[in-house]
């Protein structure tokens, strides 16, 4: 699917995110924002669109928002207030969605990304404004079509980037970096496939050197990572195509189909984009004090890229894995707590919980699909585990069959370990009568050895750790077997 | 500024209603007597006003973010021209929102 872009254009790319921010209520009235509950279950006169009811803004609303602002190195505003967005559609009861246009909460901020030569790039935020969802419509119902209100009025923040994307990895990495920041928050559960992370993408290209844009076309429904670069690299595709014969770019929106893979143009709706907003006379302005904003500024968690930085600062971790690590916030809590469990901490144990962490922890709860959160290890638990490595108690070999049984009993690993029997053995004389029998077993190899065939201690060390069923302590296996096989030489 | 036949039927067009050819005219007549009157403000110098977006000098009005529960589903249903047990139905919609 991937093909080279065509090296004279360049795409221009701006994204428009929707996320469903975590509230427990609506955003202009008390009903539940439960997601999956029967359908218009969590309806009220005021998002129903009652005449004469009056909607009361969510104060949470206004937090999130300035949340992700101030994560987004955004302007808050002093003063801002609500409009109403005109259209008639069956899933919005009232004929006009609350949103905001003039005078929105955020403005001109930035967020960071990385490029794949590691370079970093500042892609610009224009705005992010507060306002509430739609209904939802099911078609495929026999001749009419069956409306759901449940998700009327339920809060979001839109967050429009500048035309600052490059490629469809950049804006990849942007929508990924925008998961990023809004879960760390909390506001967001980033979850693209349930939609409460939603994109479309303004698109056009250029010669380049040109610094007009070109014409745009507004792409739609890409509801999840995959699609994102996917219907972009086509969009740009078509349009360079069209450029390099000569046609031109119709300004228009495009429905992403994932299906067939292919965008195709949204049924005109005439005069779809004369939404006539005005100031709602029903919200009043919201005003964020200094005091109020500082507030809020105190309960923001450390940010995606301020913990990875860290992470390679205090933990000497490698890139790679700091930046694994941070990818979730409960997965870099989880790693931080194993650390807490440490004793040494230092660079070598801080490794050892990295690597527990991204590759055991990790492939555990990926094949079984469940959260951090549900692992059935907890972090202290797996450090306790770590510490019985570093302190000669375990080997690394038999530390991967005691996490296996830590799967499965709520037991420590030191009980574990006591009740298995899978205590390393580091007792010098039991190693020495184990050491003698594998060499008694294979003169073939030892009369190699001292002819100068060094491979073969390897496969000596081996039969000796399979002799004492992997328990053996293997730095001792080894300077053991070198002073054996050194004093049967000289004899 | 003045309003045309054609604005008349852009925005009968957008809030969903149908005229009749006298009724466009007489709608024209009466949009175009309205702002003339409304023209009257431009008289006035408003060079250093604010734009005024609420009569009441009112800021940060909220709720907690608490839930309460609202109505039953048959009570929402209940004035609805066309349903079923769980949901308002309405003529076909094809497209997109
Ligand atoms: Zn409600």
């Amino acid at each position: 699917m991937t093909r080279q872009l065509h090296p004279d254009f360049e795409p221009v790319i701006g994204l428009e995110v929707h996320a469903q921010l975590l509230t427990k209520s609506k955003a202009f009235c008390a009903c539940s924002t439960r997601f999956g509950d029967e359908p218009n279950s969590n309806v009220c006169p005021v998002c129903l669109g009652m005449p004469g009811v009056l909607p009361i803004l969510n104060r949470n609303l206004v937090e999130f928002t300035i949340k992700m602002g101030l994560a987004t190195h955004c302007t808050i505003a002093n003063r801002s207030i609500f409009a109403r967005k005109n259209y008639f559609y069956p899933d919005l009861p009232k004929g006009y969605q609350i949103s905001q246009y003039e005078e929105p909460i955020c403005t001109g901020g930035f967020v960071e990304i990385e490029l794949q030569d590691g370079s970093r790039k500042r892609i610009g935020i224009t705005r992010i404004h507060m306002e509430e969802d739609a209904g939802k419509s099911i078609h495929d119902q026999g001749a009419e079509t069956l409306v759901d209100v449940n998700r009327c009025g339920v809060p979001l923040m839109e967050i429009v980037s500048q035309p600052d994307l490059r490629s469809p990895h950049e804006a990849y990495q942007y929508l990924f970096k925008i998961k990023q920041i809004v879960t760390y928050l909390g506001i967001c559960d980033g979850n693209m496939e349930e939609g409460s992370l939603r994109c479309d993408a303004n698109v056009s290209v250029r010669r380049k050197g040109e610094t007009r844009l070109g014409t745009k076309t507004e792409l739609k429904n890409l509801n999840s990572f995959r699609f994102v670069e996917r219907a972009l690299e086509y969009e740009i595709h078509r349009q360079i195509d069209l450029l390099g014969h000569g046609e031109h770019v119709e300004q228009e929106t495009l429905l992403w189909n994932a299906d067939e893979g292919i965008a195709v143009p949204m049924r005109s709706k005439e005069e779809a984009h004369d939404y006539r907003y005005f100031p709602d006379p029903d919200l009043v302005p919201v005003v964020v004090t200094s005091d109020w904003l500082e507030e809020i500024r105190t309960t923001l968690p450390e940010l995606p890229t301020e913990r990875r930085d860290r992470f390679l600062r205090q933990y000497h971790l490698p890139k790679y894995d700091a930046d694994i690590l941070t990818t979730e916030r409960p997965l870099a809590d989880y790693f931080e707590e194993v650390v807490r469990a440490l004793t040494p901490q230092n660079d070598e144990t801080y490794k050892l919980a990295s690597n527990w962490t991204m590759t055991d922890v990790l492939r555990v709860v990926n094949t079984e699909k469940i959260q951090i959160a549900d692992f059935h290890i907890s972090p202290s638990r797996l450090g306790e585990m770590i510490n019985l490595i570093v302190d000669g108690t375990i080997s690394s070999k038999i530390a991967k069959d005691v996490f296996e049984e830590m799967l499965r009993s709520k037991d420590s690993p030191r009980t574990i370990v006591e009740k298995k029997g899978l205590m390393q053995v580091s007792d010098e004389g039991t190693i020495e009568r184990i050491v003698d029998e594998v060499i008694a077993k294979n003169q073939n190899q030892v009369e190699q050895f001292k002819s100068g065939k060094q491979q073969v201690f390897g496969y000596l060390v081996g039969e000796t750790m399979k002799a004492s069923k992997g328990k053996a302590n293997p730095k001792l296996v080894n300077e053991l077997l070198r002073k054996k096989l050194a004093h049967a030489e000289e004899t | 500024m003045s309003v045309t036949r054609k604005d008349v039927e852009h925005i009968a067009k957008l809030a969903k209603l149908e005229f009749t050819e006298e009724e466009k005219e007489t709608f024209t007549h009466q949009l175009n007597d309205i702002l003339a009157y409304m023209e009257q403000l431009n008289r006035l110098d408003t060079e250093k006003v604010e734009p005024l977006s609420h009569v009441i000098e009112l800021s940060n009005v909220f709720r907690e973010d608490e839930v309460k529960r609202g109505l039953k589903t048959e009570e929402a249903l209940k004035n609805a021209p066309s349903k079923n047990e769980k949901f308002f139905k309405v003529p076909k919609v094809i497209g997109d929102t």
